[in-house]
């Protein structure tokens, strides 16, 4: 008791936010006050003596879209893996905020802190409905009891709502999700992801296998998640990139080839000898 | 109605007493007093006379398929084969087993008041520390359901956390139950040895071989076959059933999601195991005997083809598919004893082939296209 109320006194004395309910509820470590949400520094990988990441340097600014590009080789999906802990680097750095150092974290623990992947295969649950694969992505309780008598509160069922709108599959909620389409299973996997709440999404080749209708929703579905969340994209499709790209990032060799807009991207000579092929 | 066949599922919509659920229940509350009524009030000599031995077997009937049913919850909701529920089962059996020796009291052959026969007959002088308070019926069905479900937890808590899971966690359940039978075979541990816990006299009172009693045991199975079934509804049907289902389609995406995997395993699988323990505790006085044979790997192989029949998750196929071939062992044994391990191995082999969803599966499928 007296503990309480000891730390409620601390609590009222260093108050740097007075309405602190207004604010949104993220991981209260998260600091992107200097505008950063992602920072890799130095980071080293080698695999086998293969350098897969080759000092590599890369911010990502808070609710920025971001889009990876790079031969194959290039250290794109290594880099992933090392933001989400699958993969441990040799050396650098590389910070989620100011202050959650990702090293340190597990797989879990990173995507708890608010890092949600989106795999290249899409993997959703098959034999369940839309709605039930996203009701089970949600962020919320995951202890046995609480699930035995969860109910789904109106918050909870607009959140659902909202994401079924966003991406698109709002006449399919109650359909099995085995029974959608490729394209509505990237879709609905990257509404499962929007569920988890996350800060920063990954996502892995979004648009691998699309016809270019389901390309054009995907780019409008990532753009629209600009502002609110970070999002990272790794991608083959040079005209997908341009459609939602403000700022490329070339990956090769492991280390950043160069980084700009589209437009400056193709127009730097060293990109067009490695990638572009001239 | 299954989950697999439609593809329209509306999660809000799924309740506990869905049509199948309610049709399942109105059927056996129609059996049960049926078979009541034939037994008590229509005149021995009628066509219509049910005798109290075949009420006997249909209760036995009913404890296999609340069996069953704790295996579907395992199998068909959350994908964990096991081939060893049978010792589950069997030790439910022998809690209520050991209640029903102390009330022999000394009406043993011996006349010993405390030992049971088998005891004075190996020279015991006094009973065994886990055999006191077996006299106690209250205690005893703590143990029914405690003895299985701690088990299955500390057994779950070993092979969950290891991430044992397919043909290897399988495999260690029939070495579990196969462990068990070798350990109750033998004298020294107290339970009977190969003869087991028999000759039982009666229970709180009541005479075990009066029709009154074997009616009333008949109905008691009834009435927890109905509550287990309703149990199993409600965690299927529960967040928690959508998460088991989950994890049975992509486990280690459902861990990607960040649900406790091992967890979600560990309780529904105790659960089921104490649901089988129950199930046992009926069994035995019904039967009158419980014997190491229980827990033989082929009991429990033979519990996976009653559901594997019926249909998987469904939980009203896994009653079924236990009615079904029960029914049929005792016509075999009794008409053709020769034929029946025959009968049993066809009737897997045409299930797998052609109603790979079991007898439940082919019921919805005629549903869907009335």
């Amino acid at each position: 008791m007296s503990n309480l109320i000891t730390d409620y006194v601390a609590s009222i004395r260093n108050r740097n936010s007075v309405f602190e309910f207004i604010e949104p509820q993220d991981n209260p470590k998260l600091d992107v006050r200097k505008g950063c949400i992602l920072y890799i520094e130095d980071v080293n990988v080698s695999f086998d003596g293969f350098k897969a990441i080759n000092d590599l340097n890369l911010y990502v600014n808070d609710g920025e879209l971001r889009c990876i590009i790079g031969p194959n080789g290039a250290g794109k999906t290594t880099m992933m893996d090392i933001i989400t802990g699958k993969t441990k680097p040799d050396s650098g750095s590389v910070y989620f905020g100011q202050r959650i150092d990702l090293l340190n974290l597990s797989e879990p623990e990173i995507a708890q802190a608010g890092i949600g992947r989106k795999f290249q295969k899409p993997t959703v649950f098959e034999e369940q409905s839309v709605f039930s694969n996203l009701e089970l992505a949600m962020a919320g309780k995951k202890k046995v009891l609480p699930l035995l008598l969860a109910k789904l509160s109106a918050d909870e069922l607009q959140g659902i709502e909202e994401t079924l709108e966003l991406i698109g599959l709002k006449e399919q909620r109650l359909l099995r999700a085995g029974a959608l389409s490729h394209g509505q299973k990237q879709w609905l996997e990257i509404g499962m992801l929007i569920m988890q709440k996350p800060k920063l999404l990954l996502v892995d080749e979004p648009v691998a296998g699309m016809t270019h209708q389901e390309m054009d929703r995907t780019a409008e579905l990532l753009i629209s998640l600009e502002g609110k969340h970070s999002v990272v994209v790794v991608e083959h499709d040079m005209d997908f990139v341009r459609s939602i790209a403000r700022t490329v990032t070339v990956l090769h060799q492991g280390s950043v080839l160069a980084e700009g807009t589209m437009d400056e991207v193709q127009a730097n000579q060293e990109v067009r000898e490695v990638y572009l092929g001239e | 109605m299954s989950l697999v066949s439609t593809q329209q599922i509306n999660p809000i919509q799924e309740t506990i007493f869905n049509r199948s659920t309610v049709l399942f229940l109105t059927v056996l509350a129609f059996v049960s007093v049926f078979v009541v009524i034939c037994n008590q009030f229509v005149p021995v000599g009628s066509a219509l006379h049910i005798p109290t031995y075949t009420v006997t077997l249909l209760g036995k009937y009913l404890t296999f398929a609340l069996l069953a049913v704790s295996i579907d919850l395992i199998w068909g909701y959350l994908g964990i084969l096991s081939l060893g529920h049978g010792a589950f089962f069997a030790l439910g059996g022998y809690a209520m087993g050991m209640y029903l020796m102390r009330q022999i009291g000394d009406r043993g052959v011996y006349g010993d008041p405390v030992l049971p026969d088998f005891m004075v007959f190996l020279n015991w002088d006094e009973l065994p520390w886990f055999w006191h308070g077996f006299d106690m019926f209250g205690l005893s069905m703590l143990m029914v359901v405690l003895v299985p479900g701690l088990l299955a937890f500390l057994f779950g808590w070993l092979t969950f956390r290891s991430r044992v899971t397919g043909v290897y966690l399988s495999i260690i359940t029939q070495a579990l139950t196969y462990a068990l039978m070798l350990a109750f075979y033998r004298n020294e541990m107290g339970f009977g040895g190969n003869n087991g816990l028999t000759d039982f006299k009666d229970i709180l009172g009541f005479d075990l071989q009066s029709d009154a009693t074997r009616l009333t045991l008949f109905l008691l199975s009834a009435i927890a076959l109905a509550l287990g079934y309703i149990a199993c509804r409600y965690i299927v049907t529960s967040k928690l059933g959508r998460v088991a289902l989950a994890i049975r389609d992509a486990e280690s995406r459902t861990r990607f999601i960040g649900y406790k995997v091992e967890n979600v395993k560990l309780w529904i699988w105790s659960f089921s195991a104490a649901l089988a323990g129950i199930a046992g505790a009926l069994y035995v006085p019904q039967v009158g005997i419980i014997n190491p044979n229980e827990f033989s790997p082929l009991n429990s192989i033979e519990m996976v083809v009653w559901v594997a029949l019926g249909g998987r998750a469904t939980l009203y196929g896994a009653v079924i598919g236990a009615v079904v071939v029960n029914y049929a062992k005792t016509y075999f044994t009794g008409a053709l004893p020769e034929v029946w391990l025959f009968a049993l191995g066809g009737l897997f082999i045409v299930t797998t082939i052609f109603l790979p969803k079991g007898i439940a599966g082919l019921l919805s499928r005629k549903e869907q296209r009335a």
